[in-house]
């Protein structure tokens, strides 16, 4: 205790100060590793896919911000990138793919179908992958132009650097599905898929 | 008008129902039991030769009274002239029609497609099964009139339905299995298969 003591009038400071220096420090490290060397995961469904593969190619060049290798397995993939609508059909294929890839982990949903839904509010689209896989970027557009998802990595960059390995809240765990098979609570699901925009004027039941 | 009508209705009598042109196609109606002999005439009579089976759909109209129809468009590919065979079926009764997978294999997935969507049967089909939707798809038939736009159960429902379905469960070992070309297989290869002889690169040892 002396020798804390001792350490206090040393730094002029707290003693969790040095603690959380160091621990800044690994965060920094670590952070900025992932950050900068993002591997994606492409699941392109539709034409989001081709403003992906756009941003991919050497005009816009995705490579610049660490993400030179696509990964086209999910065990060596950081990001998974939704590009398109999910009709239900895919939903457990995603949720696998989701499932497979190793921590850490982010989740890109590109476009508007992938967010919302889009203007397939029917019966065989899922309304937002947000009601199948966590995601963290929302990147809104019919489709995006490539300097969107650029921007929606960029924003998922800033994310990565604020999370933190030793604070339970800024740290990444697991999301598996609950005993219900779902990643949310029913009601949860059903107000995110409620219909909006032009939808609202249609009803449920024909 | 295509002259086939007349020819049809000359060899099939009564089983051709009333014939009638839109957008430059005939459309024909043709009885639900004579359906088969009549696509088999049509392929198969040396002056029509419809040998190219095009689509298969179906058809609910908004107005209740009117049938459901399934449509079969066929084409000459020789002779370039379309013909679209149709056939009306009572939404009240059964929604069973023949399958015409015996006079063309490409029907295979166009009639399991009508069935996915529309819920019409067909008598014969050598594997009816949903197509678009999965398997376990408990809604019903999307393109019926009565289907509500956007499905029978809330969306938490649909997305715990489909989170547990198994993808894949789709496939049948049938479809993956190559065992059924063997028939198909030549002699020569059958022999070698049988000797288990496997294959070689040229210019390998």
């Amino acid at each position: 205790m002396k020798h804390v003591m001792e350490t206090k009038e040393v730094a002029g400071q707290n003693p969790n100060y040095l603690l959380a220096k160091v621990q800044n420090l690994v965060d920094w490290a670590v952070n900025s590793s992932r950050a900068n060397s993002l591997w994606p995961m492409p699941f392109g469904t539709a034409c989001c896919a081709i403003e992906f593969m756009a941003t991919a190619a050497s005009r816009f060049d995705f490579a610049r911000f660490g993400m030179e290798r696509q990964a086209y397995s999910p065990r060596q993939a950081d990001v998974l990138i939704c590009a398109g609508r999910l009709p239900f059909k895919l939903a457990p294929v995603i949720r696998r793919i989701y499932d497979q890839m190793p921590q850490p982990k982010w989740v890109i949903s590109m476009g508007a179908c992938a967010s919302t839904g889009g203007i397939f509010d029917n019966y065989a689209m899922v309304q937002g992958i947000d009601t199948i896989v966590p995601v963290d970027v929302y990147v809104p557009g019919c489709p995006p132009r490539p300097e969107g998802l650029l921007y929606g990595i960029l924003l998922l960059h800033k994310k990565i650097k604020g999370e933190s390995l030793f604070d339970q809240v800024r740290r990444r765990d697991e999301q598996p599905l609950d005993e219900r098979g779902l990643r949310l609570p029913p009601e949860t699901i059903d107000e995110i898929s409620e219909p909006f925009g032009n939808s609202v004027h249609q009803f449920r039941s024909a | 008008m295509n002259p086939s009508v007349d020819a049809l209705r000359a060899t099939f009598g009564s089983a051709i129902g009333r014939a009638l042109e839109s957008c430059g196609d005939t459309i024909v109606y043709v009885r639900r039991d004579a359906l088969l002999q009549v696509l088999a005439w049509l392929r198969d009579t040396p002056d029509q030769r419809y040998d190219y089976l095009v689509d298969i759909t179906a058809v609910e109209y908004r107005d209740r009274e009117r049938p459901l129809e399934v449509v079969y468009s066929v084409r000459s590919l020789e002779r370039r002239v379309d013909l679209r065979v149709k056939v009306e079926l009572d939404a009240e009764a059964d929604l069973v029609v023949d399958s015409v997978v015996p006079l063309w294999r490409g029907a295979d997935w166009l009639e399991r497609e009508t069935f996915d969507m529309f819920g019409i049967s067909f008598r014969g089909h050598p594997d009816l099964r949903r197509i678009l939707m999965w398997e376990t798809y408990a809604e019903g038939y999307p393109l019926r009139k009565d289907f509500p736009l956007r499905g029978r159960f809330s969306r938490a429902e649909q997305v715990r339905q489909a989170l547990a379905a198994n993808p894949e469960a789709h496939y049948s070992m049938e479809e993956l299995s190559i065992a059924e070309a063997y028939g198909e297989l030549s002699p020569e290869m059958k022999e070698r298969l049988r000797r288990g002889e496997r294959g070689k690169l040229a210019g390998s040892e």
